[in-house]
């Protein structure tokens, strides 16, 4: 019983891995109230995914996708897909970094804002603050 | 298929894209070219959209390869008829939402036109590329430029806004990173981004676990983007605080391009009897967008905010178009993509319609509504048409789509649905009669009202500006060219593009 | 020693590391198509090298060395640039971004050499109008 966990566990290490860390991005999203932390966690949940997954690409026994025309002369029919990683997620999550960039910039603006006009960052002061100013 | 190559549906994307570029540094060196070249590029967008439709209509689907690259190495635009609806609608109503905004943003955000206009471009061109996309990837970067610049949109008014923006983003970035997930699992059994590949591949694999995950994550990720019951919980605080030309847009638009992205992958990347017999998703969407219906209704009765109500009143309706989809038959698809398009023209209208009210009087509360048949006639008027074709009187355009979804419901032989979408119209009754009694007889409510002075009992004509009641006159028009034109509309746009695969 | 100008030892390293930081980011710019980098990547770098420097000198200096405008005609530059070279393969007959059709010699690697450097100004722009509206707070 224990051995067939302890397979699973080995043998979908990157699943278990970005679960955990997706798990731990949700607790900060739902269970704190500081809105900072709550951006940490939209953080933590997306950057897992992200990890997750890049972790599709890797091969057994292969290197970085990376030709070098010019050194051996290597082109062409010569290359062998299986030697190199998969590069395409690797671009994809490129992308989705970028978004997430942005996002965390959007939603830090916002909490600018919202400090500037009401002075806290706590959800229960908020709500009250904001039903108090109409 | 033979699908022909053509740019055009790539100049709707571009027209808007190119020129919120351009605009921040515009805004700086002259000010007053702005509202123009913004109002030319949703025309230009506009008129691209039209020259496609009559393309594909006549010709067939069209498809365009980005960088000369073939699928499925490439990514691939292709526009089909439901496309082609999909492109039209959404460049006329923002276009009209664009001429209505001048006014309304000059009164409610006075210093940020050129930051407003740049944000609006830039949610115009992301919505135009979610529909037009057909690659899985680059349709997760459309909705994320669609999202990100409705986060900016909502919050730009300042105040309670920015909370409710705030909230938006957490949930609505939790829904994307789904979608992204259901990308990541998709990519990995297959190898394939491009949507007609994967429908191509996905059938053997249908048995697969990943797969399954895969398409669970996906429905989850799309539903707290379409604000579908119980994940809808951002949608009041976002429309009812944002602006009023902001409300206007996102109401009309975002929620809608999600919608047909669930069915553009329920039923044309995965194939129907996946989502019908394999597991039964649309019998459980089905009682979901039943359950919204009632209790999105419910709620909205009980709301004294005007924009408020209008808020659940969507939550409501989008249980209408979820319930199209969960029918999984020919009239129930019919109904819930004619829903899709009813319903941007007439909550847009009806948000359009809140914001002539602000702008005018400054009256949020329904209580306070009182004499503005006398003041605002030609606004009433708006409001009126555009609450019977919510509720579904002929012959606007609400009374067909929801004839449409009942002969689904009785084709399904499902006479609980029936029920419900009789219960929701009259409830949709209740609360825009209560509206409609406040705005036309105002002498029957004996209590006083809420805080602020209501309109007093001989008031003059003040309507609002020309260029603020043309897009309220045009979505009324164009509500009820869509009742008596649904006939066209079916047999050119609906009929061409049903899923191979659905019951009759 | 006013709390706006740090220590003279910060400051003096931060101006001998900030040029190589930018060296550093443009060299990851400028090989993107062919190794580990690319725009996003080198655009931040440089960016970095701007926020080290603001922090060795005090925000003073880097809100007054650094207008918002000239920062969102450098986001409004780069995206251009971007969009631009896409619209010209357009106009030379090819589909949106195929460039193949480009007159230079190697055109697939210059395309996209032009394409990295706009998305690296974009970046190192936006990153520091963030980095300068939370200096505010």
């Amino acid at each position: 019983m224990v051995d067939a966990v302890f397979d699973f566990v080995i043998g979908h290490f990157n699943t278990v891995a970005y679960i955990i860390l997706m798990m731990i991005g949700f607790y900060a999203m739902t269970g704190k109230t500081n809105l900072v932390k709550k951006l940490v966690g939209l953080n933590i949940f997306q950057w897992s995914i992200i990890l997750f997954i890049v972790s599709l690409s890797a091969k057994r026994d292969a290197t970085i996708p990376i030709v070098l025309a010019g050194h051996d002369h290597v082109t062409g029919p010569v290359l062998d897909a299986a030697d190199y990683v998969n590069p395409l997620p690797h671009v994809l999550m490129l992308t989705a970094i970028v978004v997430g960039v942005a996002i965390t910039g959007v939603a830090l603006a916002l909490l600018l804002r919202i400090h500037r006009q009401y002075g806290t960052l706590e959800e229960d002061e908020l709500r009250d603050r904001v039903r108090a100013s109409g | 298929m033979n699908a022909h190559q053509s740019v055009v549906p790539v100049l709707i994307v571009l027209a808007p894209l190119l020129t919120s570029f351009m605009l921040p540094v515009l805004g700086w060196w002259y000010r007053p070219a702005v509202f123009p070249l913004v109002l030319t590029a949703l025309a230009v967008s506009c008129g691209a959209a039209i020259v496609a439709a009559q393309d594909v209509v006549m010709n067939g689907p069209v498809h365009y390869y980005m960088g000369g690259w073939a699928p499925p190495w490439g990514i691939e635009f292709r526009v089909d008829a439901l496309s082609a609806l999909m492109l039209l609608f959404l460049t006329i109503i923002t276009l009209l939402v664009g001429i209505y905004s001048k006014q309304s943003i000059l009164k409610e955000i006075p210093s940020k036109e050129v930051p407003f206009y740049t944000v609006y471009l830039l949610l115009v061109a992301g919505l135009a590329g979610q529909v037009a996309t057909a690659d899985m990837f680059n349709l997760y970067v459309f909705l994320e430029i669609t999202s990100l610049a409705s986060y900016a949109l909502v919050s730009i008014g300042g105040g309670a806004a920015v909370v409710s923006a705030f909230r938006y983003v957490i949930l609505g970035t939790v829904g994307a990173a789904f979608y992204l997930l259901a990308v990541g699992y998709l990519y990995s059994v297959t190898g394939s981004l491009n949507m007609a590949d994967l429908s191509r591949i996905l059938p053997d694999l249908y048995e697969s676990t990943t797969v399954l995950v895969g398409f669970a994550f996906f429905v989850i990720g799309i539903s707290i983007k379409m604000a579908l019951f119980p994940m809808h919980t951002w949608l009041p605080g976002a429309y009812s605080n944002a602006p009023s030309a902001v409300s206007a847009l996102i109401a009309a638009t975002t929620t809608k391009v999600a919608a047909y992205v669930l069915v553009r992958v329920m039923f044309f990347v995965f194939e129907p009897r996946f989502s019908i017999e394999m597991i039964p998703v649309t019998t459980l969407l089905g009682w979901i967008g039943a359950a919204a219906m009632i209790l999105g209704s419910v709620m909205a009765i009980a709301q004294s905010d005007f924009k408020r109500l209008l808020a659940y009143s969507s939550v409501a309706q989008i249980g209408y178009i979820v319930l199209g989809i969960g029918l999984a038959n020919t009239a129930g698809f019919t109904g819930s993509i004619l829903h899709l398009v009813n319903h941007a023209f007439m909550k847009g209208g009806l948000f359009l319609v809140a914001g002539a009210i602000v702008y005018r009087t400054g009256l949020r509360e329904i209580r306070e509504f009182r004499n503005l048949s006398r003041k605002m006639p030609v606004t009433a008027a708006t409001f009126t048409i555009c609450a019977f074709a919510m509720i579904g009187i002929p012959p606007t355009g609400g009374f067909f789509s929801k004839f449409y979804l009942i002969l689904g419901a009785i084709d399904a032989g499902n006479w609980v649905f029936v029920g419900v979408i009789v219960l929701s119209s009259v409830l949709a009754l209740a609360y825009l009669a209560n509206v409609l009694r406040y705005i036309y007889f105002p002498n029957d409510d004996a209590t006083g009202g809420g805080g602020r002075q209501p309109v007093p009992e001989a008031t003059q004509r003040d309507e609002v500006p020309w260029t603020m009641l043309g897009p309220m006159l045009a979505v009324t028009a164009i509500i009820v060219l869509l009742g008596i034109f649904n006939g066209e509309v079916v047999d050119r746009f609906i009929e061409p593009a049903m899923p191979a695969g659905l019951a009759r | 020693m006013t709390p706006e100008q740090p220590d003279l030892i910060v400051r003096m390293v931060c101006r001998g590391l900030a040029p190589f930081i930018q060296l550093f980011g443009l060299y990851v710019i400028m090989h993107g198509h062919s190794s580990p980098g690319g725009g996003f990547q080198g655009g931040v770098i440089l960016a970095s090298s701007f926020i080290l420097l603001a922090m060795a000198e005090g925000s003073e200096t880097l809100r007054r060395r650094l207008s918002l405008t000239a920062l969102t005609g450098f986001m409004s530059a780069g995206v251009l640039l971007y969009a631009g070279i896409g619209v010209v393969c357009l106009v030379l007959g090819a589909n949106y971004l195929d460039y193949g059709v480009l007159p230079f010699s190697e055109p697939r690697s210059v395309g996209m050499l032009v394409i990295e450097i706009g998305i690296g100004i974009t970046v190192t722009a936006a990153m520091l109008s963030i980095f300068r509206d939370l200096l505010t707070f």
